[in-house]
């Protein structure tokens, strides 16, 4: 039966070369597997992964925004005519930009959260590695982590409402 | 309450009005005559904020244009009742609640003044159309919705352009009473219009002055009428 002997590095490390030396002069046939060796690159591959992930959840944020931006507009000229009519009956830029960010505003809280029931639903089927779970297998979200999906809806929300009330006033600052 | 001193105003080429002054006296009746093209929506958008003069000064009841910000000139349309040739509405919202829309913008509820707005809409004739849709309505049906959207804020000054353009003489007729009430009442109302018949009409159910615009400049026309 082989042996195995778990050696828990300390924080000063140790000395592989002369471990290995003096294994293989007194106990011949013993190797030295150092775990930490093949981890280290692995962990900074994971850290990456990290801030990759914060990268492209700015730029998911930034789409929202040009997106919103378009469509806004796109909006605020296709009414131009009701525009035109809100202002002629009184109506202050305030009133009618506020009709367009409302809008704008529920339908990426709506949409937003239609997509974030159904990612929640992906990465609740990704496999979970059990006991064993190791930083590859655990993509899943683990305890309060759960949580953290639900501000999607919010931060998109948040994303529109700006995004239509910029747009909003640039467009009706150019009317007559 | 609406003056222009010395205005002047061009679209880019060439001034279409110029040295043009004019002022409403509150409780006065004014025609806005000339042929097509001589500057009449544009005088009257003058009147309104909708337009800045190029040159000279106008002020809306003592406040000069220049100085009034978008916001400023939405407030001053709610004391300034426009009626336009093409009058339009929100085509998703009833009748009523066009009519309405001078006092739902403003923020006022609409059902303490359920009263006033039935009775506005049985003295322009279309109690009976208040659910209605803008699309489903006759010409003359949209311009008296557009009157009555026009004073449901109880303005001090009635602006129309070419209120009876698009209606036979029986119902031109019907929009010049309505206007002359409202004149009785004490509202200023200013008609840029280029039908001489109606001047006439007018003219003898109430006093009445007549501009004309000519050469680009404003002209008092009562004596050939």
């Amino acid at each position: 039966m082989p042996q195995l002997i778990e050696v828990t590095e300390t924080s000063q490390g140790y000395d592989a070369a002369g471990l290995r030396l003096r294994l293989q002069a007194e106990v011949p046939g013993a190797v030295l597997d150092d775990h930490a060796r093949w981890r280290k690159p692995l962990v900074a591959a994971a850290a990456r992964l990290k801030m990759l992930g914060w990268v492209s959840g700015l730029l998911i944020a930034a789409a929202v925004g040009a997106m919103v931006t378009l469509a806004a507009n796109a909006a605020l000229s296709a009414n131009a005519q009701v525009i035109a009519v809100l202002r002629l009956v009184g109506a202050t830029d305030a009133y009618i930009a506020r009709a367009f960010v409302r809008r704008f505003t529920l339908r990426a809280l709506s949409g937003a959260a239609v997509g974030t029931v159904l990612g929640v639903g992906a990465v609740a089927l990704l496999p979970s590695g059990g006991e064993t779970a190791g930083f590859l297998t655990g993509l899943s979200f683990r305890g309060w982590h759960w949580g953290i999906p639900a501000l999607v809806p919010l931060l998109a929300a948040v994303v529109a409402f700006a995004a239509t009330a910029v747009a909003a006033r640039r467009v009706l600052g150019g009317l007559s | 309450m609406i003056e222009l001193d010395n205005v002047a105003y061009s679209y880019g080429g060439g001034e279409l009005l110029s040295e043009l002054s004019l002022q409403l006296a509150p409780g006065s009746f004014h025609f806005l005559t000339g042929p097509s093209g001589t500057g009449k929506t544009t005088l009257l958008k003058l009147c309104y904020g909708a337009l800045r003069p190029t040159a000279g000064q106008a002020r809306l009841f003592g406040t000069d244009v220049r100085e009034m910000d978008r916001d400023a000139v939405a407030l001053s349309r709610r004391r300034i009742g426009v009626v336009h040739q093409d009058c339009q509405f929100l085509d998703h919202l009833t009748l009523a609640e066009n009519v309405a829309l001078p006092l739902t913008v403003a923020g006022e509820p609409i059902s303490a003044q359920d009263q006033n707005l039935r009775e506005l809409l049985g003295w322009v004739g279309l109690s009976s159309r208040a659910n209605a849709l803008p699309p489903e309505l006759s010409g003359g049906e949209r311009q008296r919705a557009a009157l009555a959207r026009a004073v449901i804020s109880s303005p001090e000054v009635v602006l129309a352009d070419e209120p009876t353009g698009n209606v036979d003489w029986e119902m031109s007729q019907r929009l010049l009473r309505l206007l002359i009430e409202l004149n009785r009442m004490g509202v200023t109302v200013l008609i840029a219009t280029h039908d001489l018949q109606l001047i006439r009409a007018a003219k003898s159910q109430v006093q009445a002055r007549v501009l004309r615009i000519a050469n680009r400049r404003l002209q008092s026309a009562g004596v050939d009428l």
